[in-house]
């Protein structure tokens, strides 16, 4: 097997046309400063990709390329292609609102509106102008289902997000984001900010729900990413600064058999 | 080896220092002093309007501010009802937020979202020179330049649309003076001059919003208005209230402008077209010229009612301003 | 693949729906921005034409020469210049002592029963409209004393601007790191020299912010003199001195002299004039808007340069 830098083209040359989702020389720019230098990976559908690196060195940036909700930093800028089922969503004319249904997103740190809980995840299908009652409450159900919460929340859908313990309030943004049937799901450290048991649950969610979606994770746990996913991107910083990606990889391979040795010595702990 | 001498006990700048604790002793009566001058005065302003009218309040009672249809001011009598300013002051004040509201949550919107970085000191500081226009010269200006070339052709257009309108037209009956003085002039530049202190605290409410909940907004695909709109104003809520009562608190106290463009009438009609008085204006215009005693006393109730007006709106205010900050969503910890 | 449910509703409408958030998008965000202009407009037109009308009235008489009767040619408002600035001097000495003191106090014990009441009795006494605080000044003092006096005026300009010293004061002296008073302290400084000496200087540049704000307000207000200051054309400082040197009056008494008679002030002026049916009279309320903006905006915007000059002196 020949061993590459970038992209392992054998993982991708024949299903290249059955990737979910692509990014193709991806820079980022904020103002004159390259933060990420010509990305390039290939996320594969129904399978959880993990992002990893030392910090600093890029992963949310990439993660938030993947729907564009780097556009909302007013500095920043991107070139190269992105791309969902075959089409470049970073092209003009796009509509990134109509992308950003597609490809949902769930923070670090939980952050619930400050409405009831049954409000929250009925607010993605509102927007799209769903507003029976049978609808909604269906579509609510489902999605708190998915998230492995609606036992809890069942009998106080009224009460307000916040009212609900750390753990569960993630559970509750990821129902959120499912309730507009997203086809792939983007995970900035979706675990970092709660507790031991609260992570593995929400592990098993993932592990849930890679079925139905495509999910990529960003990660600084490593031991979370070799647990959980599928495939495995290593970033780091090069000397200007620009994060790049080192490897890619089925997580096995990155895990027991690295091709790069600095993947070798972020995996084995020697640094970062 | 030296013998290291110590200060003797009895000295009387030592003792002195020790029982005044090196001086802080006096320190601390003396910024209690002016704390105490500080609430004497609230309570002095407040104590000294009720005793200084206890004489209309005797004679007058309850009715002297409630609403009558026969509301009399008539120095000469000895007859006060104050009725007339009490509903000057509370329909100008009313229609000026109201018209304020949705021009300040817009403007604050656009300067807390939307404007681009380069503009956005220079805008700030425009809006808040507007507050630093002294009272008496928007009055200046709203007489000979606002009136005529504004309010009088808004106020023709409200004669003609609303004029034949039921319920309405008592609000809105022709013809408005040929100055313009009236009670739809006062609210207007009322208007003008409460915007920038709504706009402010509205603006800060806003950027005190965590980006996180943009982010979670936009990041499900809605647009910027529907993030605005369903997101932001919902969380800010309370803090734009406070905004909004701040405003209305200003609007009742204004007096210059008000009594320059007002008219200055004492009779109590309820149309915006035609002149009237509020309470600040009525107490610029009479208060030297009192004719007697109960006529001061009158007035002086009629501070006192300004006052208390003013106050309840202050503690509304500082009510929702607590609620808020017992409310503010915590970050759970898990 | 199956539709599911959510699918099926929003494909029944989806283009339509999409283009109409998409509209009410663009209008909404343009709205806003359209407002904003809307509120620039009055602060352009009233700057604009007190420019115009004031700056033809006014000429080298106007600052020079007090007022003359009408028909005669000539006569300014230097009666009125020189009060405001009496008037301000007034409110600076009876406002600024006090409110530092209690803001003093606040900050360091915000919850005691005083701090809280002393919180609390700011807001409410910056809720008080100006007209009321005159009504006050005058039940105090303009009748007791049986006249009207500059100092009356002064008194009621300060208790309006104290809420604000008292409020800038304690915010500024919070933002001192608190390692600042202990290193202080820790050497053995007494309370009040930490305060007064380390402290204050500290938060010396919000202080004077703070301080010129309520100023510039305290010279546009004119209320609260209508009880108390009241108004005098023939009042002149220069006059006043030379005639109590002449006479061979103390310097005390001279001062009196000052301060205890009616004053005008410029916004006073200007409302007095500008209800007077006589042109020439409206010409100078215009002239006197020019000046009294000339001041009150110098020294709001000298205000905001000096605070971002902060800012950007602190950013490094």
């Amino acid at each position: 097997m020949e061993t590459k830098i970038a992209v392992s083209k054998n993982v991708t040359e024949s299903a290249e046309s059955r990737n979910k989702m692509e990014i193709k020389n991806l820079s980022v720019f904020y103002r004159k400063f390259r933060a990420l230098a010509e990305i390039n990976i290939a996320v594969h559908p129904n399978r959880i990709t993990a992002i990893i690196g030392p910090s600093g060195c890029g992963k949310s940036t990439l993660l938030r390329s993947f729907n564009r909700m780097n556009d909302l930093t007013p500095s920043a800028h991107m070139d190269g292609e992105i791309i969902l089922d075959g089409e470049n969503i970073n092209a003009s004319g796009v509509d990134v609102v109509d992308v950003r249904r597609r490809v949902g997103m769930v923070f670090q740190r939980p952050n619930p509106f400050p409405k009831s809980i049954y409000d929250n995840v009925a607010f993605g299908p509102r927007l799209y102008g769903i507003r029976r009652r049978n609808d909604l409450n269906e579509i609510v159900e489902k999605s708190l289902r998915q998230a492995a919460l609606w036992e809890e929340v069942k009998d106080k859908l009224h009460q307000s997000g916040f009212s609900l313990s750390g753990g569960q309030q993630q559970r509750l943004c990821i129902a959120r984001a499912l309730a507009v049937e997203p086809e792939v799901i983007l995970m900035d450290e979706p675990a970092s900010a709660l507790d031991p048991i609260s992570t593995l649950r929400i592990e098993e969610l993932m592990r849930d729900l890679v079925q139905d979606y495509t999910i990529i994770i960003v990660t600084h746990n490593m031991q979370q990413a070799a647990r959980v996913s599928d495939y495995t991107a290593m970033m780091m910083i090069d000397d200007h600064r620009a994060g790049r990606m080192i490897e890619f990889n089925e997580t096995n391979v990155i895990f027991t058999n690295p091709k790069d040795k600095r993947t070798e010595d972020y995996v084995t702990g020697r640094f970062g | 080896m030296k013998k290291i001498s110590v200060p003797q006990r009895n000295h009387w700048l030592a003792r002195f220092q020790q029982s005044t604790h090196h001086g802080d002793a006096l320190w601390s009566v003396l910024i209690i002093f002016a704390s105490l001058i500080l609430l004497a005065l609230v309570i002095g302003i407040g104590w000294m309007l009720w005793q200084q009218s206890a004489e209309a309040r005797i004679k007058f009672g309850w009715s002297f501010v409630l609403p009558t249809s026969n509301s009399t001011w008539d120095p000469d009598s000895g007859v006060f009802q104050a009725w007339a300013f009490v509903y000057g002051t509370l329909i100008t004040s009313l229609l000026a937020i109201l018209l304020a509201i949705p021009i300040s949550v817009g403007i604050a919107i656009f300067l807390a979202e939307l404007c681009p970085e380069a503009i956005r000191l220079p805008l700030n500081w425009m809006i808040e020179l507007l507050a630093a226009i002294p009272s008496v010269v928007y009055g200046l200006w709203g007489i000979f330049i606002f009136l005529p070339k504004v309010v009088v052709p808004v106020g023709e257009g409200l004669a003609t649309v609303f004029g034949q309108v039921p319920l309405l037209n008592s609000f809105f009956t022709g013809p408005i003076p040929l100055s313009g003085s009236s009670r739809l002039a006062a609210s207007m530049i009322l208007t003008i001059m409460i915007i920038p202190t709504v706009t402010a605290i509205t603006r800060d409410v806003l950027l005190a919003i965590p980006n996180t909940q943009r982010e979670a907004a936009m990041g499900m695909g809605s647009t910027r208005w529907e993030m605005i709109w369903q997101v932001l104003l919902p969380y800010g809520l309370s803090g734009i209230l406070g905004a909004v009562i701040l405003g209305l608190g200003r609007a009742l106290g204004e007096t210059m402008a008000v009594t320059m463009v007002i008219g200055n009438s004492l009779e109590a009609t309820n149309s915006l077209l035609k002149p009237g008085s509020t309470m600040a204006s009525l107490l610029a215009n009479q208060f030297k010229e009192a004719v007697s005693q109960l006529h001061t006393d009158a007035m002086l109730e009629i501070g006192l009612t300004l006052f208390v007006i003013t106050l309840i709106l202050n503690l509304i205010a500082r009510f929702l301003v607590w609620q808020v900050a017992r409310r503010t969503p915590q970050e759970a910890r898990a | 693949m199956t539709t599911t449910r959510f699918q099926e509703l929003i494909a029944k409408n989806e283009a339509a729906h999409a283009r109409g958030r998409r509209i009410t998008n663009i209008v909404m965000l343009t709205i806003t921005g359209f407002l904003t202009l809307l509120a620039i407009i009055p602060l352009f037109w009233i700057i604009g034409y007190v420019i115009y009308r004031g700056g033809s009235t006014i000429n080298l008489d106007f600052f020079t020469q007090l007022s003359r009767p009408l028909g005669m040619t000539g006569g300014g408002v230097l009666f009125s210049i020189e009060g405001t600035i009496v008037l301000a001097i007034l409110s600076c000495i009876f406002a600024i002592p006090p409110g530092v003191l209690a803001a003093f106090y606040v900050a360091r014990n915000p919850n005691t029963p005083l701090g809280t009441a002393l919180r609390f009795g700011t807001d409410v006494l910056a809720g008080v409209p100006s007209i009321v605080m005159g009504l006050f000044i005058y039940t105090l003092i303009v009748v007791p004393e049986k006249h009207y006096s500059a100092w009356a005026g002064g008194l009621a300009l300060a208790i309006l601007m104290l809420p604000t010293i008292v409020r800038t004061t304690e915010e500024m002296l919070k933002l001192v790191p608190h390692t600042l008073r202990e290193a202080s302290l820790g050497l053995g400084a007494p309370e009040w020299k930490t305060s007064l000496s380390v402290m204050f200087p500290a938060a010396l540049n919000g202080i004077i912010t703070g301080f010129l704000l309520a100023i510039s307000r305290s010279i546009g207000e004119t209320a609260p003199l209508l009880f108390t200051a009241l108004g005098n054309e023939q009042y002149d400082i220069g006059t006043i001195i030379r005639g109590g040197i002449q006479s061979h009056q103390s310097l005390s008494a001279i001062i009196g002299r000052i301060i205890n008679q009616p004053v005008d002030s410029l916004p006073l002026t200007l409302w007095k004039y500008a209800q007077q049916p006589y042109p020439e009279r409206i010409d100078q309320s215009w002239g006197v808007a020019l000046v009294l903006m000339s001041f009150v905006l110098s020294v709001e915007i000298i205000a905001r340069l000096w605070v971002e000059s902060r800012k950007r002196a602190l950013q490094g």
